[in-house]
């Protein structure tokens, strides 16, 4: 254990940096309990997606170790863990973005409503346009305008939709950037602000309607107000779809998360230390690393 | 004192503290003054003359005062700084030169034998050294557009989609196909219009033709345009790529919708430095279209002329007249090159406004 403490000690989490644990603990978990909870009732019975003993490697290293993991409609899951505990990586096997790293391998089943994501002759882009992703860096394409951002994934999978208008303010509304852009849809996605940029890419990857959302640290290049916008946004897909995301800011995993996944590597592979609902994984943490990481005191 | 602080916080007006005041600027003009007045006494005193050696003593003059200057105001590492930035100064003067003599000398001979029918006639019915008013190089300026819109067609397509083989796909054959591309740069133009008259036209697949110079012409462009694309396509983020896929594109949807969009402009660099590298070539042609004094519009078949073909021609022929009609022709070879690159980078240009 004394070793861990010192793994990754100025990984810049602002929580890191906070000295009283005890409180610090209970104001996440109080955060968490805050956070608003859909009720059951309202929640679509969409799609399942499951990691069932997921590996993964980069050439000979072996980064990610059995991984088991079920998330259900209607939740945002949240994954923390210090830098280099796989987590990305594992959201990446899920939407098979892991195999585009020439070195990538990897082991185990990715179950999409019950069907193996990873079966021989899957059509791969059709997995992609059920699970969709939204990347740490905000990638509006240059070369096209806000409101054919929005509508390109229809036309990078080549799809029909009968009222392609009606389409682009949904999504960016739910994406929580139609009053800012209504009036400027033909303007180039570049010219708006970062935080703008990322809900842009959140409007263009619902367009496609997908069943689950894939957020690695989406607001880790972010101002705090886009931060917000975009956490409030988080909160409305998970309404339609399951959503979840990777993040290094604990106090966000518990604002907008149900469930939290901590992982860690303890000198080897990535793994899945705790899973459980987020007011228990910041109340009363069973394993005592998780517990060491989200008081603070390492990572 | 502080009211005249708070005055100048009310009252600011733009201003650049970063730039030298004219006053600082005082020493500079010494140096030049001197180092030209310096440079003339001594080409008047000695046994240097001309203007090569006026320039080069007034350079070294102008260095030595501008060392000695940085040295005075701010020491030893002032003057490394001065040295370094005269080198640099001087290196972008030696290119410009050499640039701006062969224009003004291509357009101060050229403009001798420049008529209207230099556009509109050609040379069929007309002796080489027939009057001014009489021919033109309308067949070969015709040839030109012909042979450059042909190998155009043929290099750039194949030229990105082998930069897409190299950056996109990145198969097995990746370092032997950049080998391939590296050594095809290195053909000789004489060699790829060898290559085209020994295999195409003497064996018997066409005679001398448009379409033949424009093989030979393909062989020399296709190499730097596949080594451009595939410098502008390595530049495209990945981040791109991967939203276009994660978004359910195929890699062909993503790069056709993503990918080559985001490099537009430098696709079109790539396209314009092949036609830079083979606008100029003459020694292909002479083997693949051979020339001819006439009209001719069919690329598939009959010998065909081009600007350089044209100049190369009618230099050979040794009469003044024709020589001051060579000078015309390559005139109208840089006209049309700089109108062809001016409209490229204003087409090129429009995707980042």
């Amino acid at each position: 254990m004394s070793n861990l403490i010192n793994i990754n000690r100025n990984e810049g989490d602002d929580v890191a940096a906070e000295p009283n644990e005890g409180s610090l603990v209970s104001s996440l978990a109080a955060v968490a309990n805050r956070a608003v909870r859909i009720p059951a009732n309202v929640r679509n019975a969409g799609a399942d997606l499951e990691a069932r003993g997921v590996h993964a490697w980069f050439g000979a290293n072996h980064v990610l170790s059995d991984i088991n993991l079920a998330f259900s409609a209607g939740t945002v899951t949240a994954l923390i863990g210090p830098s280099g505990c796989g987590k990305s990586t594992f959201l990446r096997t899920l939407n098979r973005m892991h195999e585009f790293i020439p070195t990538a391998a990897m082991a185990g089943e990715v179950l999409l409503d019950g069907v193996d994501i990873y079966e021989q002759g899957t059509d791969v882009t059709k997995i992609r346009l059920k699970i969709g992703m939204v990347f740490q860096k905000p990638n509006p394409f240059p070369s096209m305008t806000i409101g054919e951002n929005v509508l390109s994934g229809l036309k990078l999978a080549q799809l029909k939709h009968s009222n392609k208008s009606d389409l682009m303010e949904e999504c960016l509304t739910r994406a929580g950037l139609w009053n800012e852009v209504k009036d400027r849809l033909s303007a180039h996605g570049g010219s708006l602000s970062g935080g703008q940029q990322q809900r842009l890419c959140i409007a263009r990857a619902l367009a496609v309607s997908p069943e689950v959302l894939l957020m690695d640290e989406p607001c880790s290049a972010l101002d705090p107000g886009s931060t917000l916008r975009i956490e409030e946004t988080i909160r409305h897909l998970a309404e339609s779809v399951i959503v979840v995301i990777v993040t290094h800011n604990m106090q966000q995993a518990a604002r907008v998360s149900d469930y939290t996944g901590f992982f860690l590597s303890e000198d080897g592979p990535g793994r899945l230390i705790e899973f459980a609902p987020t007011r228990e994984i910041f109340s009363r943490p069973k394993d005592p690393r998780t517990e060491a990481y989200v008081t603070g005191r390492f990572g | 004192m502080a009211q005249s602080t708070s005055t100048q916080i009310l009252d600011p007006s733009p201003g650049r503290p970063w730039q030298k005041s004219p006053r600082q600027f005082i020493p500079d003009l010494v140096v030049f003054v001197l180092a030209l007045a310096v440079s003339e006494v001594t080409v008047s005193l000695t046994g240097l003359r001309g203007k090569i050696a006026l320039l080069s003593l007034f350079t070294l003059y102008s260095m030595a005062g501008s060392m000695v200057i940085a040295f005075r105001r701010r020491g030893i590492s002032a003057m490394g700084n001065a040295l370094a930035s005269s080198f640099v100064y001087l290196s972008v003067a030696l290119v410009a030169l050499p640039l701006f003599s062969v224009v003004i000398t291509v357009i101060s001979r050229g403009v001798h034998a420049l008529r209207i029918n230099t556009f509109t006639q050609d040379m069929a019915a007309t002796q080489p050294d027939a009057p001014f008013n009489q021919g033109g190089a309308l067949h070969a300026i015709l040839g030109t557009i012909v042979l450059i819109l042909l190998a155009t067609a043929i290099s750039v397509p194949i030229g990105v989609l082998t930069g897409l083989y190299l950056t996109e796909i990145k198969g097995r054959a990746e370092g032997l196909v950049r080998f391939l591309v590296q050594a095809m740069s290195g053909v000789p133009s004489i060699v790829a219009g060898l290559f085209v008259y020994a295999v195409w036209i003497v064996g018997g697949h066409g005679g001398f033709s448009g379409f033949s110079g424009a093989v030979a012409l393909s062989i020399l462009m296709l190499p730097t345009v596949a080594r451009t694309a595939e410098e502008v396509l390595r530049l495209v983020p990945n981040d791109l790529r991967e939203a276009g896929v994660a978004l359910g594109g195929t890699q062909w949807r993503t790069v056709v919708m993503v990918v080559l969009p985001a490099a537009r402009s430098g696709l079109i660099t790539a396209t314009v430095l092949g036609i830079a590298r083979i606008a100029g070539e003459t020694a292909p042609l002479l083997l693949t279209i051979f020339g001819t004094t006439a009209k001719h519009f069919n690329p598939f078949s009959g010998p065909m002329s081009a600007l350089p073909l044209y100049v190369f021609q009618l230099l050979q022929s040794g009469l003044n007249v024709a020589i001051a009609r060579a000078w015309t022709g390559s005139l109208v070879l840089l006209a049309m090159i700089t109108v062809l690159f001016t409209f490229a980078r204003v087409v090129g240009g429009k995707s980042k406004s």
